[in-house]
């Protein structure tokens, strides 16, 4: 007699996180001097890449701008910030730690509207490291004697950063800048501005002296005007490989120290005596957190043949559970993609997936109608050769390559000419010092993966850039006596 | 002179690519003068392809290099510094051939490049120490930052200090574990050649320290731009900003780590600090859960 189904699926109920707590203004303008002003150039509309829903007219730097902006930062540096006692820039930067962790829920809140991530992400990862960031530095500022690379800043640094963690770039950038003694004039990305405007606030609210941070916003040619400028010192990028390079370039033969750190293809590596269910459930937050907008994302998946399929059937399993949808809702697993672009982006590689070949899978889910949105999808059988092996698809999108033995294992891990981050899971000590040795890349996260701190350094092999940022070797950016590695 | 008067043999000049001493593959070579513009030797002049060469054997050297231990590299460098203690009178001619050094001015400066190659040797299992930390991260992980060989480098060696420059910029580079391309000074090789003799006879593996003679503009853009290449020491070329502007423009391409050309020569007595070693170093980072 067959057995009276029951069903025992718990249905979730809509949780949305309130919006009341932001404020978003009609339009911004710049911030120059510790003032807002408006841009000599057009202006630019922010969207809530969730809704479509125009949430900011954002004025345009055009040379101009950034050339005031650079012009505060170097008077600034030679005032005040450049002579102002360690101890007194470390109690700047604890202040702004404190007001972040004040505000942070309405950072979350504004950081998931601008770029679409969800808010279980702003409120637990993003924002809480934010803090943290600025607090670690905060310290280090009448310290530095002690770091090994001196204590003499740059000056005026130029720093340029993506859309998939707005504010969080922003701390990584400005926080070992200032503690370091040097000035920034820094420019968010297009599509997620809105964060670095309120932290301009929050530098308003520290008393933080003027031009010591400046915001600049704007597309790529205000980035370009930005890095070009004669007047600045440093420049520190994060963002694609291809404008990493057109940077490398455009400070050959100048004396600007620069820092990159840029695309990644990391392969998370599982042996078949790793704890599987641990292993699932990092190769899911390697690859489908934060939409997989992620430069270290665990985009290869390199599994031991003999657990292939188990692993394979575990994962599919685990990512029908996953939550596609409003980004503000507490419950979800997985955002909005950040921009149409890049929606687009995600769309023609794994296309290119399917047509050369490789099985593509999906769990079915119910997407929004407005909106981007890209489920997350895995890809089987693929190999070497594949362009989703090959290519950084910066979105929710897995390829599975198989391997036999750990020198197999090193040897596709390693083909590739980035060298950002890589995944190992067993359960044996010596495999994992074996493979965190042999394999190229700045961070090696064994039985573990997407792991961030203010204290532990972040940084590429080859073509994922170079300089670390975070930790005491962040410092070697901003001071004359560090040297990048 | 008299005809029952010893006649020399003199010594072929050549390059020194995986351990081997082969002519140019082009077949070219070209006139090295002494300090005094006397002849002394038809140089071999390095092509395109043999640079091209001087790569692939720097990259097949660099799994073993890079994974000796530290001790051993040490040792390995400290065997370098021996054998060319032992080998002075030839240090010392080659010296005053190309650099026109009085005998006194040639020992000391032949004194001073062992000297630093003694220095570097210790580093190899000091430099990890120095430039790496565990890092007190909040969480229940264990986490190290170490430095790792960035891979093949090639480095443009100082036109002017021919010996002691050659040595200050090549010993760095191999003795965190990395693999040099070296392009010589073109006007003053012959320490160089004789340098790469001393390698070959005192456990250097093949391939660790290529050694190429002839002009830079062969070779130097070939280098800049190779795709397997992953640093490049532009010392060579003090004081000519534009080709040095060029040459890390196309370094750009693979995202080469670049030390730029200095203004002017810089004075090789000087204390070295460790830019030499750091600029060709990657910063690894491990995490691993604790738990029981």
């Amino acid at each position: 007699m067959a057995a009276k189904k029951t069903s025992t699926a718990f249905e979730y109920a809509p949780a949305p996180e309130s919006r009341a707590i932001v404020d978003i203004k009609p339009s911004y303008g710049l911030f120059v001097n510790g003032e807002f002003v408006d841009g000599h150039g057009k202006s630019f509309k922010t969207i809530s890449p969730s809704t479509e829903e125009v949430l900011a007219e954002i004025a345009e730097a055009d040379e101009a701008d950034v050339d005031n902006a650079v012009k505060a930062a170097r008077r600034a540096y030679t005032r005040v910030w450049g002579r102002m006692p360690g101890s007194e820039r470390a109690k700047y930067l604890f202040r702004i730690a404190r007001i972040i962790q004040e505000r942070g829920r309405e950072l979350a809140v504004l950081e998931s509207i601008d770029n679409g991530k969800p808010i279980k992400e702003t409120r637990d990862v993003d924002i809480p490291i934010v803090a943290a960031h600025f607090f670690y530095y905060a310290g280090w500022a009448d310290k530095l004697e002690y770091s090994g690379y001196g204590s003499t800043p740059l000056g005026v640094a130029g720093q340029v950063i993506p859309w998939n963690f707005p504010l969080l770039m922003l701390a990584w950038k400005i926080a070992p800048a200032l503690a370091c003694g040097n000035t920034v004039v820094l420019k968010p990305a297009e599509t997620t501005p809105l964060t670095a405007l309120l932290f301009a606030e929050i530098c308003q609210q520290a008393d933080l002296p003027p031009g010591v941070v400046n915001i600049i916003t704007g597309a790529g040619a205000t980035g370009q005007a930005l890095v070009g400028h004669p007047d600045v010192d440093k420049v520190a990028f994060t963002g694609s490989t291809a404008v990493g390079k057109a940077i490398a370039k455009a400070v050959a033969g100048s004396h600007k120290k620069v820092t990159l750190e840029l695309g990644g293809k990391a392969a998370n590596i599982v042996f078949d005596d790793a704890p599987l269910d641990q292993a699932v459930e990092g190769i899911v937050n390697g690859i489908f957190f934060n939409q997989g907008h992620v430069c270290c994302a665990g985009s290869r998946l390199l599994v031991q043949e003999s657990v292939a399929d188990d692993v394979l059937a575990r994962l599919k399993r685990r990512m029908a559970t996953l939550r596609v949808g409003d980004p503000l809702d507490k419950n979800t697993d997985i955002g909005a993609i950040n921009s149409a672009e890049q929606l687009a982006k995600i769309r023609e590689l794994s296309d290119i997936g399917e047509a050369e070949g490789a099985g593509r899978w999906s769990p079915p889910c119910e997407l929004p109608k407005h909106g981007f949105w890209f489920p997350p999808t895995v890809f089987t059988n693929v190999t070497q050769a594949h362009r989703i092996a090959r290519e950084e698809i910066f979105g929710p999108v897995l390829s599975v390559l198989t391997f036999r033995t750990p020198a197999e294992a090193v040897e596709k891990a390693n083909n590739t000419p980035y060298g950002l981050s890589a995944g190992v899971w067993t359960d044996k000590g010596s495999r994992i010092l074996h493979m965190a040795n042999k394999l190229r890349a700045g961070v090696v996260w064994a039985n573990t993966f997407n792991k961030f701190d203010p204290t532990s350094p972040f940084g590429g092999y080859k073509e994922s850039g170079y300089g670390r940022e975070g930790g005491r070797h962040g410092l070697a950016a901003y001071l004359k006596g560090g040297v990048e590695q | 002179m008299s005809p029952t008067a010893r006649v020399d043999v003199r010594k072929t000049y050549k390059l020194y690519v995986g351990g081997q001493f082969p002519r140019s593959e082009s077949g070219h070579s070209y006139v090295v003068d002494d300090a005094r513009g006397k002849f002394v030797a038809n140089a071999a002049l390095a092509s395109r392809k043999d640079a091209r060469d001087a790569v692939q054997a720097a990259r097949a050297a660099f799994g073993g290099w890079s994974g000796k231990t530290a001790y051993n590299r040490s040792q390995i460098l400290y065997r370098v510094a021996e054998v060319m203690e032992d080998r002075r009178p030839q240090f010392v001619e080659a010296l005053r051939q190309s650099e026109g050094l009085t005998p006194t001015q040639a020992g000391k400066a032949l004194d001073t490049s062992i000297d630093r190659l003694v220095w570097y040797a210790g580093w190899a299992d000091k430099i990890t120490q120095v430039t790496g930390n565990a890092n007190p991260v909040a969480g229940p992980f264990f986490n190290i930052s170490t430095p790792e060989p960035t891979g093949v480098v090639a480095v443009v060696a100082p036109q002017q200090s021919s010996l002691l420059g050659l040595i200050s910029v090549v010993a760095p580079v191999v003795v965190t574990g990395n693999t040099a391309i070296v392009l010589a000074s073109p006007e003053r090789p012959l320490p160089a050649v004789t340098f790469s003799e001393v390698l070959a006879t005192s456990d250097m593996p093949g391939g660790v320290v290529n050694i190429l003679t002839g002009k830079l503009s062969n070779t130097a853009p070939t280098l800049a731009a190779h795709m397997d290449v992953n640093g490049l020491d532009l010392t060579g070329y003090a004081g000519d900003a534009e080709q040095s502007r060029l040459l890390e423009e196309a370094a750009a391409d693979n995202l080469k780590r670049v030390l730029r050309a200095p203004d002017t020569e810089p004075d090789w007595s000087l204390d070295p600090g460790l830019e030499r070693m750091t600029t060709f170093l990657e910063t690894k980072t491990v995490w691993h859960p604790i738990g029981v």
